[in-house]
């Protein structure tokens, strides 16, 4: 009962001050809702690179060439990547958990479609076998084929953002473009991948049967990349020896500590971006935080304020017999309600928050951030409120009467 | 006439009882060598001091018995000590030394917790600026010092309506005291006082705040309740409100200098006790007692 009734004067002693009670609230209710919605934005971002990377394929390993870390090797020793170490690792018999083998060049040319002329993200000479290895879908049109690669036919599937840009709502399928000078017919174009996370756009891409863009462009003496597919994604570990062991053969290496190429999965990848997510999250955290603690000590500072005006209204009531408890339970119940009304409108706030889109980032909400930032805020209320309580209730009622 | 012992529920009508207790009259309130210093070393001022003790020169203190059912005035100017005595007597505040019983406890033994107890049980204030906790209603402010009493809602609404209609103001429990006159207010302050049926009223200048008309209202309001057994103290610098005790009490410079008894601590207080033999005589003239 006389809970009840501590409630019912800390509520009478908040509705004494509308606009400061609100305003008060205010502080914490930014501070959860900030917690809330950057973390959100975080978590979404993470989740962003999280989805492109998988897009890429999970069981995909990259090889690419050039010492790996710490691997100090004078470059005239160091041997290019080439088809042939392709075919090697193609051999079922040397690299059995291997499923398919995609070399890979990489060039830049412009393209030029009628009068307009662009500059794709990147243009690639490959496999058939990379479209599955790399997760590309196709929308329009068709893959090119083997047959297209033995032909070095002069055919290329591009990318959705390559597509709008130099054909804007035409069909490209069958049309002709020139990459570099050299025409090219658009056999396919492939699905939106998305997942721009600001380094390159994947859709922007052309991509072509090997040779011919080795005929092109690039000449026949190196591939920049060799895009592996384990069988699963249970064997990109045993797929990844493989190679490494095929790769020392063929560059006749026998130090396993020098190597002059860079096997990579998908999953290192993750970690590496993961990591820089995490650390984005971390801050954006910190300053939501930080602004949480900010309305803390708004709360602190109000209590203060209001048990300093109303001193002699704890005079009163210690007069009339009101135990130090019940004024500290009075004052500590007003500022646990002040930051869980606050926290309580902040969640509503954050969760609504998080149905925006956040500078192309859609947020995604940690549960548990909802229920710590909420938990933190009250703890706030409470620990904050603590000190501005136990004030008034150590006031001597002699002296609070006699307070001006 | 005569009613002893406390009402137990003050608000309602208390009951009547006959003489049981003793001939004499129990001390409600005892007060032995207190003194109150405020201040350090040569800057020390006594605010209660007493006569001076003849063989060491020192502060002997001021003793002081109240009886039950005693209706005590202090009297003195400012700076005189009365102030100082009443916070002591309200366990407001606590004496450099001596020793204050309250209804045979000795309060100086105890803690904080137990002095909230004591001024919410024994105690009912009613202070010169009336005091009232702002933004709150007449009923609510009388009930307050039985909420911290742990009473229950139902009871606590039902007291506090009784001690309201006691000082006339039954019609008023909702306003809030920005909504009452200056003597409504201290009308809900005596009846915020009584509510919990204490041993002792303690009254700071109940009626420097007030006009003539109020001050009568309130005094009766007092006379009355001391006249049903309350016992009060009130501190006043006025002589015409001091009429109205059965004892007065003055002081200097922290010394009661004199100790007045203007009417016996059995029965009603001096003026209310004329008004009533004035009434007898007006219904003898008439032929007949009401």
């Amino acid at each position: 009962m006389i809970f009840w009734q501590i409630l019912r004067f800390a509520i009478g002693g908040l509705a004494a001050n509308k606009v400061r009670s609100a305003l008060t609230m205010l502080g914490v209710l930014i501070g959860v809702a900030s917690v809330i919605l950057l973390l959100a934005v975080g978590n979404g971002s993470s989740a962003a690179v999280k989805n492109s990377i998988t897009s890429l394929g999970t069981n995909s390993l990259t090889v690419s060439s050039g010492a790996s870390f710490g691997g100090s090797r004078s470059a005239a020793t160091t041997k290019k990547l080439t088809v042939a170490d392709a075919k090697a690792l193609a051999d079922p018999s040397a690299a059995p958990d291997i499923k398919s083998v995609a070399p890979v060049v990489s060039t830049s040319a412009t393209a030029i479609y009628g009068d307009i002329s662009y500059t794709p993200g990147s243009v690639l000479g490959t496999y058939p076998a990379y479209f599955e290895t790399a997760n590309e879908k196709i929308a329009k049109g068709d893959y090119f084929s083997a047959d297209d690669v033995l032909n070095a036919r002069k055919v290329a599937v591009i990318g959705s953002t390559t597509a709008t840009q130099l054909f804007d709502t035409d069909d490209p399928v069958g049309k002709s473009i020139s990459l570099g000078g050299t025409p090219f017919t658009v056999v396919g174009v492939l699905q939106t991948k998305g997942g721009s996370t600001g380094f390159s756009d994947p859709d922007d891409v052309v991509i072509a049967p090997l040779p011919t863009v080795q005929n092109a462009f690039t000449g026949f003496s190196s591939v920049s990349q060799i895009l592996v597919q384990a069988t699963s994604a249970d064997t990109t570990t045993q797929a990844q020896s493989e190679i490494t062991s095929v790769l020392m053969g063929t560059h006749s290496l026998t130090d396993p500590t020098k190597l002059d190429f860079r096997v990579s999965n998908q999953a290192s990848l993750l970690t590496a971006r993961e990591s820089t997510t995490k650390t984005f999250t971390v801050l954006l955290g910190a300053v939501a935080a930080i602004s949480l603690l900010v309305g803390g000590i708004g709360i602190t500072n109000i209590m203060l304020v209001t048990v300093t005006e109303r001193t002699r209204e704890i005079g009163i009531r210690k007069a009339l017999g009101a135990p130090k408890a019940v004024i500290l339970g009075q004052f500590l119940t007003e500022s646990t309600l002040l930051s869980v009304l606050g926290a309580g409108l902040g969640v509503a706030v954050g969760l609504i928050g998080s149905h925006f889109k956040v500078v192309g980032i859609v947020p995604v909400v940690i549960p548990s951030s909802v229920l710590g930032a909420f938990a933190i805020a009250v703890a706030i209320g409470l620990f904050f409120g603590s000190y501005p309580a136990n004030r008034a209730a150590s006031l001597r009622p002699i002296d609070a009467l006699r307070h001006e | 006439m005569a009613r002893r012992g406390r009402a137990r529920h003050s608000g309602t009508a208390p009951t009547p009882e006959t003489e049981t207790g003793p001939a004499t009259p129990v001390p409600v309130i005892q007060i032995q060598r207190l003194t109150k210093a405020y201040g350090h070393g040569d800057a020390t001022v006594h605010a209660l001091r007493g006569p001076d003790d003849p063989e060491t020169g020192l502060p002997a203190g001021v003793s002081l018995d109240i009886d039950e059912g005693d209706f005590v005035a202090v009297m003195g100017s400012s700076g005189s000590g009365k102030s100082t005595l009443m916070n002591i007597l309200g366990c407001l505040d606590v004496p450099t030394a001596g020793r204050y019983l309250l209804d045979g406890i000795d309060v100086g033994h105890l803690d904080e917790q137990q002095l909230s107890l004591v001024r919410n049980r024994k105690i009912g204030f009613i202070f010169q600026s009336f005091n009232l906790v702002p933004r709150t209603s007449a009923l609510a402010q009388v009930e307050l010092p039985l909420a911290y009493a742990g009473v229950k809602a139902a009871e606590r609404r039902k007291r506090a309506l009784a001690a309201l209609s006691l000082v006339g103001l039954s019609e008023r429990s909702g306003h809030k005291p920005n909504e009452l006159s200056g003597g409504q207010q201290q009308r809900v302050a005596v009846a915020r006082a009584l509510v919990t049926a204490p041993a002792m009223l303690l009254a700071d200048e109940p009626t420097g705040n007030l006009d003539s008309h109020s001050t009568e209202e309130v005094l009766q309001i007092i006379d009355g309740l001391n006249a049903t057994g309350r016992t009060v103290v009130l501190i006043t610098h006025e002589d015409e409100v001091a009429m109205h005790a059965k004892r007065v009490l003055r002081l200097v410079d922290g010394k009661v200098i004199s100790d007045v008894r203007q009417g016996p601590v059995a029965g009603p207080p001096p003026v209310l006790a004329a008004q009533l033999r004035q009434r007898a005589a007006a219904g003898e003239l008439i032929g007949g007692r009401q």
